[in-house]
């Protein structure tokens, strides 16, 4: 086996002088390999011309870009300073902040004095008597203090309490300090002095580092701290946007009694506390606080998401129901009549190729939008599917089982419970699984055609480009449910195919 | 029953055998019984709850269940040709469900491309597009994924896991995200489409790896060939027809992929034929329907006659 099959380097170049076309492929073969990559070569560059991708790619905000994906695990706190035209500041933060309404967050520290002011007091019919709450905010000098007033238009004198100072810490190396018309930013050991006066604009002291930018002389100053956030300083407004890592009022929102209050706190409540709400226990209160959180609609989601996983599930399942009879039909060796064959299988490819897309928007008109009409549309789609490659299980038997059935005498059906479906029964359970594996996919993305689910959800949350983080989380939970049955499916096809999977 | 009758002349091993059998009979019959109970009350659950949350009601819809085929029946017939060909049509009265004409893509000052046609190009185009980009990223992440070409298992992990993100990721979720920073067109379907597609035949390519012949890869490295050169001479060869053949397939998917996606964030066919239904033009509705029909049917024939011709009577596969 050795000796004389073993060859030397002369012999071997003997043979290839002699038999050259063994050793060179055939020149048709090499053309068509450069044929076919330079065909895709040339397919790619006229795809690069017809949708003109680097125009688009150039033209993009690529800025806005690191905004929104910071958006999916981080939020923003946005106070901003107004300065009036005495000079006086006010810290005001916007109505749906995520520090809820009575925010003296610690990295804003104020220093205020008092001071007599003349202010224009609007012309009001009643003005709103001074609210009872004890915890009276300075950050909102100007709406309780005074007294009531009566009606008209006039000009006031009264002693406030404003703030002199403001300092805003992002972190321990960048920090915005203002006081007296000046503003003083720190970030990443320089320090910027800003101007502010209301005839000259904003005027920066000194060349402008590399994280700030102005178009024009006079006009507002952008920072740009990277991650920790950044400001517009303007000659009126300061406006701060602090990021911070993480999401807010995941669990409850500012609303709720149970706001910014530790886990323990929460607990102590629920199992000790007194009724908040005399109507109800503190737990259901809470629950029900979770259930309605007003920026995670949690409840909502998560039905949503159930009635995603419902439709594949439901869709699935019916379509497997029907195309099991149906397979019947179509497979040239069960049943013996060609016409028969042929129609039940043209029904299987129209249902098929009349997309699920088309089957979801009709469905969509018929039972209105919701789980039904993408139901529905995984149904008829997948008929096809599942009719299609079960009636090929169907071709592909050992025919000696049936044979062997029939042999002994066995009625027609018999002849197909006991000689057939032991055969293929597997391979049609496994191939369920997975197309209901594969439809919990697809069902998320025709949901956003309107055909119920989380699709819709989902696409609203993103068509307004500010809730970047709810599209994060819903995203988390598709693909923990995808995970979950990719597993599932899996196990129990490979229990049900033996080693066999896929 | 006659395995009773013959149980009196069983010897002692044999009642044995028997009562165990019966008994493996009985848990097996439990099994079977409570499984289908549990998929009855899971069914009649979800029905319940699938109807509840929806907003007409299955029963009180029913009679308006074949309304969709009254959205489907043009004026006369030939509009739909016209729609088709976007042909001038003698009901026009300047609304949108004849304006016909208005579509024309003009090449040249006299010839142009129906609207349909031209979008129906386009879908066909993010579909092939996003197919050959996602090939090649899963050709070169797969040798990376397989067993038997990468022993390190952190790189494979590393391959595997990130198949499996790009293969998850609902691809609603990129088309919306590259909607916001790109301006409205085909190019955030095709990004998300491509991503997929990355995922998706990367974990089916490196399937087809692991199951390779791994002869001539060790005779190329018995005669000193470096892992580059027994991927690209020794697996390559023998795996490159099932790759092709996965190809096509995922062409097949992805013709349907970009048609929702179109259909969800503009570019394609997708949107007009979801714009034609939601406004109740038949003729535009049923022209779209069409052709998207015949060029699914037209693209699914071409691979499979293809996949035939590349690896035999295993050209039907499942695939994800």
């Amino acid at each position: 086996m050795t000796a004389h099959t073993m060859m030397n380097t002369a012999q071997m170049e003997a043979i290839a002088a002699r038999h050259p076309h063994l050793l060179t492929g055939s020149t048709s073969k090499r053309i068509r390999s450069i044929l076919i990559f330079a065909g895709i070569g040339l397919y790619m560059i006229y795809s690069w011309w017809f949708f003109s991708i680097g125009q688009v790619l150039v033209n993009a905000n690529w800025g806005i870009a690191g905004t929104y994906l910071a958006d999916w695990v981080s939020y923003e706190v946005r106070p901003d300073i107004k300065i009036a035209t005495d000079g006086t500041m006010q810290v005001v933060y916007p109505r749906y902040s995520p520090l809820g309404p009575d925010a003296k967050p610690e990295w804003v520290k104020i220093e205020t004095k008092m001071v007599d002011r003349t202010i224009d007091v609007p012309a009001v019919t009643q003005q709103a008597a001074p609210k009872k709450s004890s915890s009276f905010s300075f950050m909102a000098p100007n709406s309780a203090v005074g007294g009531s007033a009566d009606t008209g238009a006039r000009t006031e004198t009264r002693t406030e309490e404003v703030v002199s100072r403001a300092t805003v810490n992002f972190n321990s190396a960048t920090s915005i300090a203002v006081a007296d018309g000046k503003v003083a930013a720190t970030h990443g050991g320089e320090t910027l002095l800003i101007d502010l006066e209301h005839s000259n604009g904003v005027t920066p002291e000194g060349a402008l580092p590399e994280w700030a930018t102005q178009k024009r002389p006079g006009e507002k100053i952008t920072l740009a701290f990277g991650m920790t956030g950044w400001a517009d300083v303007d000659k009126e407004k300061i406006s701060i946007h602090n990021r911070f890592p993480g999401w807010a009022n995941f669990i409850f929102d500012t609303n709720s009694p149970f706001f910014n209050k530790s886990f323990g706190e929460v607990i102590s409540l629920v199992t000790s506390g007194d009724r908040i709400d005399p109507s109800r226990s503190n737990l259901s209160l809470a629950w029900n606080n979770i259930l309605y959180n007003s920026e995670w609609q949690h409840l909502d989601v998560w039905t949503k998401l159930l009635q995603t996983i419902v439709m594949a599930f439901v869709g699935t399942l019916f379509a497997s129901i029907i195309a099991f009879p149906l397979c019947f039909l179509a497979a040239r060796n069960i049943t013996r009549n060609g016409m028969l064959n042929q129609v039940t299988k043209r029904f299987f490819d129209f249902l098929r190729s009349v997309d699920m897309l088309i089957w979801a928007l009709f469905f969509t008109r018929a039972f209105g939008p919701g789980p039904l009409a993408g139901m529905s549309a995984i149904f008829f789609t997948d008929t096809g599917t599942l009719g299609k490659l079960y009636a090929e299980a169907l071709e592909n038997i050992d025919d000696k089982q049936r044979e062997g059935v029939k042999s002994v005498g066995a009625a027609p059906l018999a002849v197909q419970r006991f000689g057939v479906l032991p055969q293929v029964l597997p391979v049609f359970a496994s191939q369920a699984l997975y197309f209901w594996e594969s439809n919990t996919r697809s069902a998320t993305i025709i949901g956003a055609v309107g055909a119920g689910g989380i699709g819709l959800k989902l696409w609203e949350a993103m068509r307004t480009n500010s809730d970047w983080e709810n599209v994060c989380y819903m995203v988390i939970l598709i693909l923990i449910v995808v995970f979950i049955f990719d597993s599932a499916s899996n196990f129990l096809r490979s229990r049900l195919m033996g080693q066999k999977t896929h | 029953m006659a395995t009773s009758a013959l149980s009196t002349t069983l010897s002692d091993n044999g009642a044995v055998v028997e009562r165990h059998w019966q008994e493996l009979n009985l848990r097996r019959r439990t099994y079977t019984f409570l499984g289908l109970a549990l998929l009855a009350v899971a069914l009649s659950g979800s029905l319940w709850f699938a109807n509840a949350t929806n907003a007409g009601k299955f029963f009180d819809r029913l009679p308006y269940f074949f309304d969709f085929v009254g959205d489907l029946v043009p004026r006369d017939g030939a509009e739909i040709g016209r729609a088709m060909f976007d042909l001038p049509s003698p009901y026009d009265d300047g609304s949108l469900k004849y304006n016909y004409p208005e579509g024309r893509m003009y090449l040249t000052d006299s010839i142009y491309v129906p609207e349909y046609f031209y979008k129906m190009l386009e879908t066909l185009n993010i579909a092939i597009f996003s197919t050959i980009f996602g090939m090649f990223f899963g050709f070169i992440l797969c040798f990376f994924a397989a067993r038997n070409l990468m022993p390190n298992p952190w790189v494979r992990g590393l391959a595997r896991r990130v198949m499996e993100i790009l293969r998850a990721f609902p691809e609603v979720v990129i088309a919306g995200f590259f909607l916001a920073i790109l301006s409205l067109g085909p190019i955030p379907a095709m990004i998300a489409v491509s991503i997929h597609t990355v995922g998706a035949l990367g974990k089916l390519f490196f399937e087809v790896v692991e199951n390779a012949d791994m002869k001539p890869d060790e005779g190329l490295r018995a005669a000193g060939g470096n892992w580059f050169e027994r991927v690209w001479f020794g697996i390559v060869p023998q795996v490159l027809p099932n790759f092709m053949s996965y190809f096509l397939l995922r062409l097949e998917i992805n013709v349907r992929a970009s048609t929702i996606i179109g259909a969800v964030g503009g570019g394609g066919i997708g949107e007009p034929l979801r714009l034609s239904i939601s406004q109740g033009h038949e003729a535009k509705t049923l022209a779209i329907i069409i052709l998207l029909f015949s060029t699914i049917i037209a693209v699914d024939q071409f691979s499979a006659w293809l996949r035939r011709r590349l690896v035999g009577d295993q050209a039907f596969q499942l695939a994800q």
